[in-house]
């Protein structure tokens, strides 16, 4: 009875994850053995053709250094502002609770309305960015249109927006460390940064990794603000893997390519996952 | 802690804000103030009305509330069933069903777009709301959130209501549901804002005013090329987040907690 039951229960949400979980993964790697079918010519088998377009597409080489140098940009910065975020509001500090609110507060917005605030900074001439530069006598610049800027100027967003996400387990952490070690580490004589680099630094290290492997998910995942800043470009400076397979897949249409590209999204997603499952399976610990 | 240390805090906590505060200011002021900031510039609520007047926001809001309180309807009982499954029930092939359930965790609907349209387009749910949300409703992460949550309730609890005449549905309504009741809000929080705030499939998968929901009017509102101004723009911004912020701003303990236990798993 308890297999039927058990199965009775489970099958609700089992369709589902498996109508749009396991059977898009595995058609999106069968159709990237296939051509791209049309009215006139059906698919047809092409074999690893799809992937050798793949590797002499110069855009999809470039959308992944975009998406590692998004992720370099991204990630160490957000979480070291994550650290300084927690360890200062778990102080003792005037106002403290505002000041949380201030960090969180970009995260519970909507990347949509973040980029559409960020725009506004961004702008030639009119934009707050333009209007500070022009301040110390600097030129007018054109921020979201030059290839050189477009990624500063998008990864100086994401920090903004990630790193008040990234501060509440940092500070879930800290409280949760036992106060007698500060306590010991002030009658010994310690200073604070030595007390900070030789033994809370060390004790986060699980959560350090925790979200080093979370932000680096979320790098991949991470395109909306692309729809409003930039549309990948200029030139496909500011371009996204993620956002590469939306516009081969909507705007030119080319599924089967747009098929192998999301495979190779799939298979970059399921080596973090190895390595989160790793991570917690070691549970790194210094103690 | 440093003085400068504090000041440093507190000059970072505004920097954080600012985005948020120039919305406000320029939202609140004529156009012409919105690149000057002057304490003596006329308060109005101008931008508001044209806002509202541009887009179809009540259109918008209405789907964003039907399509957050449909997806958390359905997660709610789907992954309620299966929780309970996975937490009291020994069935065969239950370790291999919960291995292919957290798949899900990595693999995130809006990554397989390319196949999950083509699925809509047979179904005929290409720009419906249940198309947009059917993609979200057997959560992994719920599953797994209850599955969590249901093992660490007392068997004997089960077993004293099963003596009682409870048949399983009723153990499972009257015992584990209200003892589970703050993971649900954990979850709710979680899963609300995250509808809310999503953007890439419901873009994909509508093309009607109908249908679209907050964050996709917004994106075409917001698109330089509509060539709106700025005070509009944030104008709408706001209109579009401020359920979302009033109700953090309210409830920001839970709201903090929720995310970090959705993102500690």
């Amino acid at each position: 009875m308890r297999h039927v039951y058990g199965w009775l229960l489970l099958t609700p949400a089992a369709i589902l994850l498996v109508a749009f979980t396991h059977y898009p993964a595995v058609a999106t790697l069968a159709d990237s053995f296939f051509s791209a079918g049309t009215a006139v010519r059906p698919s047809r088998f092409v074999g690893l053709d799809n992937y050798a377009a793949l590797a002499a597409d110069p855009v999809f080489w470039q959308v992944l250094r975009n998406n590692f140098w998004f992720a370099l940009g991204t990630i160490p910065t957000s979480i070291a502002l994550a650290l300084l975020m927690a360890l200062w509001v778990n102080a003792r500090l005037p106002a403290r609770a505002l000041v949380r609110l201030s960090y969180f507060t970009p995260t519970v917005l909507p990347m949509i309305a973040v980029a559409n605030l960020w725009l506004y900074f961004y702008t030639p001439q009119i934009g707050l960015l333009d209007k500070v530069a022009g301040l110390f006598g600097a030129p007018s610049h054109n921020w979201l249109g030059n290839p050189d800027t477009v990624m500063g100027c998008v990864i100086a967003m994401t920090i903004w927006k990630e790193a008040g996400f990234f501060m509440i387990f940092y500070l879930a952490a800290l409280q949760s460390l036992p106060p007698e070690l500060e306590e010991a580490a002030r009658i010994e004589g310690a200073s604070r940064s030595y007390f900070f680099w030789r033994v809370t630094f060390p004790l986060l290290m699980p959560t350090t990794l925790f979200v080093l492997v979370n932000a680096t998910i979320n790098s991949f995942k991470l395109v909306d603000h692309l729809f409003i800043l930039t549309k990948g470009g200029p030139d496909n400076a500011s371009n996204l893997l993620l956002y590469y397979i939306y516009q081969v897949a909507f705007s030119f249409f080319d599924t089967a390519y747009a098929a192998t590209l999301t495979v190779i999204l799939l298979a970059l997603l399921a080596a973090f996952a190895v390595l989160q499952f790793q991570l917690i399976e070691r549970r790194v610990h210094y103690r | 802690m440093t003085t400068v240390e504090k000041i440093a805090a507190w000059l970072l906590a505004i920097l954080w804000l600012s985005p948020l505060l120039y919305a406000f200011w320029a939202a609140f002021h004529p156009p012409e103030f919105a690149t000057t900031f002057d304490p003596l510039a006329p308060l109005t609520l101008a931008n508001f009305e044209k806002a509202w007047g541009y887009a179809p926001f009540p259109r918008h809001f209405l789907n964003t509330v039907i399509l957050v309180t449909m997806i958390l309807g359905a997660q709610l009982v789907l992954c309620t069933l299966a929780g309970f499954a996975f937490a009291r029930f020994d069935f065969a092939g239950r370790d291999l069903a919960f291995a292919l359930v957290l798949v899900q965790l990595m693999i995130m609907p809006e990554v397989l777009i390319v196949e999950n349209y083509r699925t809509m387009a047979r179904l005929g749910l290409v720009d419906t709301i249940l198309g947009i949300g059917l993609p979200y409703m057997a959560s992994a992460f719920g599953i797994f959130l209850l599955r969590q949550t249901f093992k660490t309730i007392p068997r004997e609890l089960e077993e004293a209501a099963r003596v009682e005449g409870c048949s399983w549905m009723g153990v499972l309504w009257r015992v584990y549901v209200p003892l589970a009741r703050p993971t649900y809000l954990a979850y709710a929080l979680v899963s609300v804002s995250y509808h809310w705030n999503n953007f890439l499939w419901p873009l994909i998968v509508t093309n009607s005013v109908n249908t679209r929901p907050l964050t996709v009017g917004l994106a075409i509102f917001g698109a330089p090329e509509s060539g709106v101004d700025w005070s509009v723009i944030s104008a709408g911004t706001l209109i579009a987040v401020a359920p979302l912020l009033v109700a953090f701003l309210l409830f920001q303990r839970q709201f903090m907690q929720s995310f970090m236990q959705a993102g500690i798993k």
